[in-house]
């Protein structure tokens, strides 16, 4: 019996018959790489493939390497598979692959959302025989609020807290998360101050989409600067002696865990809000309706959990073990 | 509705008691009056009986979030609230609900005589009525406490800033037995009536753990010591040939405890002890342990009485003459107190005197606490001579010194996701100890669960370990394969028929991360048995 098209080694999902990895998590020969979240694309591989809006970010964060970038939708042929790379709408540059052979055909979505965040190409759909599929937040309990609702209480909580002289912190991770918070904040409110790693990464992408400016905080900034005005910083920066001295603030955190309450009080922060770049729960739902796959393999998140409900709505559905860690809760950085 | 639940989210939301305490400020100042009391209530604790089982509950929000059941459970593990989980898979419409927190209170208290049918069409709509936030509080009134980091003393605090009356004198008034269905606002805190302080403790005085050194108190002669006993705090009223007893958890417990009534007629009216309920088995005090099975009981059969005696040791004189004396120095009180005792010589009434210890220096109080397990207490009570007694938790004048916790290291079994803040992380730990079985071979025995004592960045690890080392599955909780130690420390240990173990320990704790150990040097049972005093 021949291997599945696409099969989970210890080293990554792996295409036999191409002899590629995607998304590997050990150093290999040939890597195609869904999108620069540091689970996803890992140092030490000999080439990577990957969307051409991607390839600034991950050579930024993984310095000298062999990479070739693609366009949507351009099929590259490795030993009779066809490959290409579809918007994830996770992240600027994040990709589904698309993998075919003899007319079996196969798709891997990284990290992705459904909603259009107005940064990355929107979600595509693309069908499918089998489906690999993240699952972050694989629960009934996520269901996010349109993004302009979300932006429009993160904008008034900022002027909230100029009004009490106090300076707005928000958290959220240096690639994505800050620059769709970035796009959406009102400058007429005040200014915009970034952390050092959220600085780097956003002018790394600068060329790609339009942000309104921002400043870095250097050593050099002065607390009164910052008075009123807001600071985008990773989740790492949380408690650090670099956001003390900024005192009066207040702490506010973007992300999908927000939804619980839990998780906001364990983080510490002043205000949680629920703003994800993965899919919720139906988001999930209906994007594996609409590929028409009837195999799915579910990845990180509440796999277990996820793949059961989906064997129950009648598909073959399982769960593979991977290194990916989705939007994680606990630790700070991807 | 919407400003309580506006109201709950900012406390909610922060994690700063000024913020706190200002949003609840604002809150008084602008809420009606019976909204004001229903709040107060529910800060307090004093919540309708819950109407509706928590079964139910589950099965009609379900329905709604049109999931299957075992869906919603596993929902339920990972959220770790119940209401949260309710309010988070049903989906929300575009439908809004006016109704003040007052309606809904009384309506939930009408619905507990309601027919499931009627339960069920009343709940399934107001959770369709609600947004988000409000549907999470509305489920929270029925479900339980809020638990947001406020207690009732920044309550107190708020409603004094915003009424201006006292903090001390609201505390008061907030006291003891009143119904948020049938008081007024007016009653409750404006009015000034003797007569319905009757039944009215006075607040508890708390003490805080000692902080360093002995010496650092002062002079030995300004201070007394006694005993800390290990049962139930307690509020002894007599007035008008009336007895009530409150324990520190502002609950009226008089009915569980009858032996009491015999104090009537002996102990002169206006008459308020300040001491602790204790089992007193066979003219010995007994363990917290004895006392459990009496504190659930609604009814005491007589079986019950006999088998589970109970006293009370006094501490202090709250009240003498009708005479509210707490602003009397500590000592002063002490000797009224002592005084009230030399009458009771020969009269056969379970209250006992916490006696004071002798000592003239600070190394004599250090041996008097080497006593504590011989005793049957937890440690020493030190308390200032010239003391007023305070309201609440205050640092100064009382202080409490406990004995070392005893401890014995410990084999991690089980393990469960926590609730609350860490409802994302495996923090609800079960330990086990060896134990000899029938084939002479050494087995692991569950002996005590513990969720505290461990880092954040510990309690990440462990987590950790829990996911990679996972043997089984039961709902929440797992079993994970017999390796990690700790060093568990408990207050008191007792022989349990309740217990797979056969010993129930008291505050049971993790003390450390036993990095150092192997699991086959992990302690036995017939350990833990040997430190049964």
């Amino acid at each position: 019996m021949n291997p599945p098209l696409l099969e989970f080694n210890d080293k990554g999902i792996y295409c036999h018959q191409a002899d590629v990895y995607l998304d590997p998590w050990r150093p290999v020969k040939n890597a195609i790489i869904t999108h620069g979240h540091s689970d996803h694309s890992r140092w030490g591989h000999e080439n990577y493939i990957t969307h051409y809006s991607n390839v600034p970010i991950i050579k930024y964060r993984l310095g000298e390497i062999n990479v070739t970038g693609k366009n949507w939708n351009e099929t590259f042929t490795i030993n009779g598979v066809k490959f290409s790379f579809h918007p994830a709408g996770h992240i600027i540059g994040s990709a589904q692959i698309r993998v075919e052979y003899k007319g079996e055909i196969w798709v891997f979505t990284g990290d992705y959302k459904t909603e259009d965040d107005g940064i990355s190409v929107p979600y595509e759909v693309v069908k499918c025989h089998s489906f690999i599929t993240e699952c972050t937040f694989g629960l009934p309990a996520f269901k996010w609020e349109p993004q302009t609702d979300v932006m429009t209480d993160i904008n008034n909580w900022w002027a909230e807290n100029r009004a009490e002289g106090k300076t707005s912190v928000l958290f959220g991770y240096s690639l994505g998360k800050a620059q769709r918070l970035l796009k959406y904040l009102d400058p007429s409110i005040g200014q915009i101050y970034t952390h050092g790693a959220i600085e780097n990464m956003t002018n790394i992408v600068r060329p790609q989409i339009e942000l309104p400016p921002t400043t870095r905080v250097t050593v050099e900034t002065k607390k009164e600067d910052l008075l009123g005005n807001i600071v985008i910083a990773p989740p790492s920066a949380h408690g650090s002696s670099w956001i003390r001295r900024m005192t009066p603030f207040v702490t506010g955190t973007a992300s999908g865990w927000m939804a619980f309450r839990g998780a906001r009080r364990r983080r510490a922060v002043d205000r949680g809000f629920v703003l994800s770049d993965h899919c919720d729960w139906t988001g999930l739902l209906e994007s594996i309706k609409a590929t028409g796959a009837e195999k799915v393999i579910c990845t990180h998140g509440y796999s277990d959990i996820f793949s059961r409900y989906l064997r129950e709505l009648g598909y073959d559905a399982r769960t593979a073990h991977t290194q990916y860690d989705g939007e994680t809760n606990d630790s700070d950085e991807l | 509705m919407k400003n309580f639940a506006e109201l709950i989210k900012t406390l909610d939301s922060s994690n700063k008691t000024s913020v706190k305490v200002d949003a609840l400020t604002n809150y008084f100042l602008k809420a009606s009056d019976e909204d004001k009391v229903w709040t107060i209530a529910i800060l307090s604790h004093r919540r309708p009986p819950r109407p509706v089982n928590t079964t139910l509950l589950r099965l009609w929000a379900n329905e709604l979030a049109n999931i299957p059941l075992w869906l919603f459970e596993e929902s339920y593990h990972i959220v770790g609230d119940l209401a949260e989980t309710i309010a988070l898979v049903i989906p929300t419409t575009k439908e809004h609900s006016d109704k003040s927190l007052t309606e809904y209170l009384q309506e939930i208290v009408a619905l507990k005589k309601k027919t499931d049918s009627e339960k069920k069409e009343y709940l399934q709509t107001n959770w369709l009525n609600l947004n988000y936030y409000e549907r999470f509080v509305f489920t929270k009134l029925i479900t339980g406490s809020f638990r947001i980091g406020l207690s009732q003393k920044l309550m107190t605090r708020a409603l004094s800033k915003a009424e201006n009356i006292d903090e001390d004198t609201l505390a008061y008034k907030l006291m003891g037995d009143w119904n948020p269905n049938t008081v007024t606002f007016q009653e409750l805190i404006l009015d000034e009536k003797s007569s319905d302080y009757l039944s009215k403790p006075y607040p508890f005085y708390l003490a805080y753990p000692i902080e360093g050194e002995l010496e650092n108190l002062g002079n030995p002669e300004d201070w007394s010591a006694e005993h800390k006993w290990d049962g139930i705090r307690s509020q002894t009223i007599i007035r008008d040939n009336e007895i009530y007893v409150w324990s520190r958890g502002e609950e009226l417990v008089t009915d569980k405890y009858p032996e009491f009534s015999s104090f009537l007629g002996i102990i002169p009216n206006g008459t308020v002890i300040d001491g602790e309920i204790l089992p007193f088995i066979e003219n010995q005090i007994g363990t917290f342990n004895d006392l459990q099975t009496r504190i659930g009981r609604k009814n005491v059969s007589a079986s019950v009485l006999k088998k589970t005696p109970v006293i009370i040791k006094a501490y202090d004189l709250l009240e003498w003459q009708g005479n509210d004396i707490r602003n009397l120095p500590y000592e002063e009180r002490r000797n009224l107190l002592e005084e009230l005792f030399t009458t009771l010589l020969g009269k056969d009434i379970p209250l006992q005197l916490s006696e004071r210890v002798t000592f003239s220096t600070w190394e004599d109080i250090a041996n008097e606490r080497l006593k504590s397990r011989e005793m049957k207490s937890e440690g020493l009570m030190l308390k200032r001579k010239d003391s007023p007694y305070l309201v609440g938790r205050k640092k100064g004048d009382w202080w409490k010194w406990k004995i070392e916790p005893l401890t014995i290291d410990a084999v991690l079994t089980y393990a469960m996701r926590g609730h609350g803040r860490r409802s994302n992380l495996f923090t609800d730990y079960t330990f086990a100890l060896w134990q000899e079985n029938e084939n002479n071979e050494r087995e692991l025995v569950t002996f005590a669960k513990a969720y505290s004592g461990l880092t954040d960045a510990e309690f990440r690890m462990v987590d950790d370990f829990i996911k990679k080392n996972t043997l089984e599955r039961f709902g929440p909780v797992r079993s994970v394969t017999p390796k990690l130690v700790f060093e568990i420390g408990f207050e008191g240990i007792a022989l349990s028929k309740r217990h797979k173990s056969g010993v129930a320990t008291r505050f049971p704790r993790i003390l450390r991360w036993r990095h150092d150990k192997k699991i086959e040097e992990a302690n036995s049972i017939e350990d833990l048995k040997n430190m049964i005093v």
